[in-house]
C-alpha cells in the first residue's frame, strides 16, 4: 500500500448527498480479478454518454478537476455495498483523500486499506471547502495527515481526527495481515477455547 | 456484572486481542465467499504464499453472475469476463481446499441463502462475507456483517478481522403487523424512519413483538436491509423459532453438540437494563405496504401516498430528491398506486426465501399477469426452487405467465444477463432502488413479495390488500 503523508492538490466539489458505491462504480466494472485499472470507469455513469463520449457538465471532466486528487462531498459518501472496488477506482483515478460530514461505514473502512484517507468534518467548514474548491485548478488545498489537518488554498486550517491505528499504518504504508500474523499465538489458543466450549462452531 | 446487549455478548466471546486503542482482533466463526469480491484476495494469499487459515470454517457459491435461465450450463449464456470470475472461484475453492457449492450443485444459491439454509449460520456466531448484505445473518443472532476484499483477504490468512466495536441501537417494532403488511415493510418502514445514514457506526437489535412474531425467513429479511439504513449489521435474539428452523440442518451440530449449542444460545439475549445508545420504536400497526418512488432506500411511502415534492426537504436531498424524480421520471403529487410498470423481479436476498414465494403466490394464485408485462422468479437457491415446485407454487407462478428461473441475484444488480433496458419501469423485491442498479437508466420500485405479484396482476404498483381474499394474509 502507498504511504499518505501529506498531500496537496485540487479538490473537487461533489455536493450530491448519498453518493452510492453504484455511482462509484457501477457494477458491470466489477467483473475484474484485478484491483488497477477501474479509474477510466470512476463515476462511470455519470461521467459518460451512453456512446461512450464525455458528460461536460460532470465535475471530474472539466478541465479543472481532471488532476482532481480530493473530493469534497455531500453527507453520506460511499453508501451501499462493500465492494472495494470502490476505493480502486478512486484510486486509480488519483483521488487520495475524500472528506465530508459523513461516510458509510464500510466504505470508510476500506479507503484506509488502500491508501485513501476519508475525513469528517462538520457542515460549516464542508461548506467552506466546498466553496474553495469551487474556485477551480487554482485553489489547491492541503491534507497533512501528520498534523491532521485540511488547509483550504487560502489558508484557513481545520483540524480532523483519526483512529491512532489507521494513522500509523497509513503514514507507514503498512499491511494489516503482516502485522496480525504476529499475534498468531493469540489466535491459535484462541481457537484451542473455543473448540472446547463451543466445539459446534 | 454489567447488564449487556446482545451484540456486548457476542463481541465479547469472541474477542481474540484488544489493543490499548480499543482497535480488536475479533474471532470469525464462519466466512461466505462469493465470486465479485473474492478474486483479488486469493491472489493476494498466492502472491504472499499465505493459505486459508480454516478452510473447514470457508464457504464459497458463485451467485452474482451465474445466468438463472434454465440453458445456463451451456457456456455462452454468461459473458467472458462473467465466466473467468466463475472459473477463478471454482480454481481458488479447489486449490484452496473450502467448502463449494458450484453452479452444477442444487444446494447453489445466494450465498445469504445459501448460509443459513445449510446450518453454516447458527446463533452467537461471528459470520462475515465480502457483501454488505451479509447482515441477512443477523436473524439467527449471529454477529454479521459485510467486508471489504482486503479485509477478505485479511479472514482467509488470519480467520480474525481487525473492529472497533459499534454502538448498540434498539428498533423495537411493538403489537401486530396489520394484514398484507410483511417484514419487507418492517424494514422499509426503519429505513424510512432512519434515513439511510441512521444506523452507521451502529449494530441493530430489532426486538418487540412483530419482530417475534416474524418467521425465521421474515426475520432474514429485516436483517438484510439494516445495511441500508447504514448499520454494518442488524440482530435479533434467537428464540425457538431459531432452534427450530437450525435443528438437523446438514451443517448444525447434533446429538448432545446440539444440547450444548441451544444451551449457550439460551445466554444470548439483552440484559435487563442494558444500555443502548439509540432507540427508534415503530408500532406494528401504524406500518402500512411501503413502496421507493426515489432513488435510496430511504425514499420510501405508502403505497397510499403520493410522490413528493422536492421542496418539502431540506440541505442536500432537495437536489439529490429533484435528480432522483427526473431519474425516475415522476411528477411530484402522482399517485403512487397509478404508477404504470414494465417488469415485476420477485427474488434476491432480501426476498428470495419459500416464504416469499409463497406469499406471492397466495396473490397470484389462480390470476394472470398483465399483458405485456415483463414478470420473473428467481428462486434464492436451487433448494428453494425445488421447495416450491414440490410445493406447486411454481405452477401457479408458470400459469401467472411468470419466468420461473435458476437460483442467483439475478435482476437485483444485474450482474448476469437479467438487466432492465433504460427506462424500464421495475417492481423488485430486492433491496436497492439506486440509479442504475438493475441495468443502466432502470427504474426501480422496491415493497415486498406480495406487493410485486399485485403489481404484476394490474400492471401498475398496487395496494395489495386490494386483491387479498379473504383469510389470505401477508
Ligand atoms: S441478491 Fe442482490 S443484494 Fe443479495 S447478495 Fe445478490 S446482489 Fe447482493
Amino acid at each position: 500500500m502507498e504511504k499518505f503523508t501529506k498531500l496537496t492538490g485540487i479538490a473537487a466539489p461533489m455536493p450530491l448527498v448519498n453518493i452510492d458505491t453504484d455511482m462509484i462504480i457501477p457494477k458491470q466494472f466489477l467483473k475484474t480479478i484485478k484491483r488497477s485499472g477501474l479509474g477510466v470507469n470512476l463515476f462511470d455513469e455519470m461521467r459518460y454518454n451512453l456512446d461512450g463520449t464525455e458528460i461536460a457538465d460532470f465535475v471530474l471532466n472539466q478541465p479543472a478537476y481532471r488532476k482532481a486528487e480530493i473530493i469534497i462531498a455531500g453527507d453520506n459518501f460511499g453508501c451501499g455495498s462493500s465492494r472495494e472496488h470502490a476505493p480502486w477506482a478512486l484510486l486509480d483515478f488519483g483521488i487520495r483523500c475524500v472528506i465530508s460530514t459523513s461516510f458509510a461505514d464500510i466504505f470508510f473502512n476500506n479507503c484506509f486499506k488502500n491508501g485513501i484517507l476519508p475525513i469528517v468534518l462538520p457542515q460549516e467548514q464542508i461548506d467552506i471547502l466546498m466553496a474553495d474548491a469551487r474556485k477551480g485548478a487554482n485553489a489547491r488545498q492541503t491534507v497533512d495527515l501528520e498534523a491532521q489537518t485540511v488547509t483550504t488554498s487560502d489558508g484557513q486550517v481545520f483540524p480532523f481526527t483519526v483512529d491512532g491505528h489507521r494513522k500509523h499504518c497509513l503514514m507507514n504504508g503498512l499491511d494489516d495481515i503482516g502485522l496480525t500474523l504476529e499475534k498468531v499465538s493469540a489466535i491459535d489458543s484462541f481457537e484451542a477455547k473455543s473448540a472446547a466450549l463451543h466445539p459446534w462452531a | 456484572m454489567t447488564a449487556r446487549t446482545l451484540y456486548d455478548k457476542i463481541w465479547d466471546d469472541h474477542v481474540v486481542h484488544q489493543a490499548e486503542d480499543g482497535t480488536c482482533l475479533l474471532y470469525i466463526d464462519r466466512h461466505l465467499v462469493h465470486e465479485v469480491t473474492s478474486p483479488q484476495a486469493f491472489e493476494g494469499l498466492r502472491m504472499t504464499g499465505r493459505k486459508v487459515r480454516a478452510p473447514s470454517k470457508t464457504i464459497a457459491v458463485p451467485d452474482h453472475n451465474v445466468p438463472t435461465t434454465l440453458d445456463r450450463a451451456n457456456a455462452a449464456t454468461m459473458t467472458e469476463d462473467s465466466r473467468i470470475q466463475v472459473a477463478a472461484l471454482d480454481q481458488n475453492a479447489k486449490d484452496f481446499g473450502i467448502n463449494y457449492y458450484p453452479v452444477s450443485d442444487v444446494r447453489q444459491g445466494i450465498v445469504h441463502i445459501v448460509g443459513p439454509e445449510q446450518g453454516w449460520t447458527l446463533p452467537g456466531m461471528t459470520v462475515v462475507c465480502g457483501d454488505s448484505h451479509t447482515a441477512t445473518h443477523g436473524a439467527f443472532g449471529s454477529l454479521a456483517h459485510g467486508i471489504g476484499t482486503s479485509e477478505v483477504e485479511h479472514v482467509l490468512a488470519t480467520q480474525t478481522l481487525i473492529q472497533r466495536k459499534g454502538k448498540n441501537m434498539k428498533v423495537e417494532i411493538t403489537g401486530s403487523l396489520r394484514p398484507g403488511v410483511t417484514a419487507k415493510d418492517i424494514t422499509m418502514a426503519v429505513i424510512g424512519e432512519t434515513g439511510t445514514a441512521g444506523g452507521t457506526g451502529y449494530v441493530i437489535e430489532y426486538c418487540g413483538q412483530a419482530i417475534r412474531e416474524l418467521s425465521m425467513e421474515g426475520r432474514m429479511t429485516v436483517c438484510n436491509m439494516a445495511i441500508e439504513g447504514g448499520a454494518r449489521a442488524g440482530l435479533i435474539a434467537p428464540d425457538e423459532k431459531t432452534y427450530a428452523y437450525c435443528m438437523g440442518r446438514p451443517h448444525a451440530p447434533k446429538g448432545a453438540a446440539w444440547e450444548a449449542a441451544v444451551a449457550y444460545w439460551k445466554t444470548l439475549y439483552t440484559d435487563e437494563g442494558a444500555h443502548f445508545d439509540k432507540v427508534v420504536t415503530i408500532k406494528g400497526e401504524d406500518i402500512a405496504p411501503l413502496v421507493t418512488w426515489g432513488t435510496s432506500p430511504e425514499d420510501v411511502l405508502p403505497i397510499t401516498a403520493v410522490v413528493p415534492n422536492p421542496a418539502d426537504f431540506s440541505g442536500g436531498k432537495v437536489e439529490a430528491v429533484q435528480r432522483a424524480l427526473d431519474y425516475m421520471g415522476l411528477k411530484p403529487g402522482q399517485k403512487l398506486n397509478e404508477i404504470a410498470i414494465d417488469t415485476v423481479f420477485i427474488g434476491s436476498c432480501t426476498n428470495g426465501r419459500i416464504e416469499d414465494l409463497r406469499a406471492a403466490a397466495a396473490i397470484l394464485k389462480g390470476k394472470k399477469k398483465k399483458d405485456g408485462i415483463r414478470a420473473m422468479v428467481v428462486p434464492g437457491s436451487g433448494l428453494v426452487r425445488a421447495q416450491a415446485e414440490e410445493e406447486g407454487l411454481a405452477q401457479i407462478f408458470i400459469d401467472a405467465g411468470f419466468e420461473w428461473r435458476l437460483a442467483g441475484c439475478s435482476m437485483c444488480l444485474a450482474m448476469n444477463p437479467d438487466q432492465l433496458a433504460p427506462g424500464e419501469r421495475c417492481a423488485a423485491t430486492s433491496n436497492r432502488n439506486f440509479e442504475g442498479r438493475q441495468g443502466r437508466g432502470g427504474r426501480t420500485h422496491l415493497l415486498s413479495p406480495a406487493m410485486a405479484a399485485a403489481a404484476a396482476i394490474t400492471g401498475h404498483l398496487t395496494d395489495v390488500r386490494e386483491l387479498m381474499s379473504e383469510g389470505v394474509s401477508g
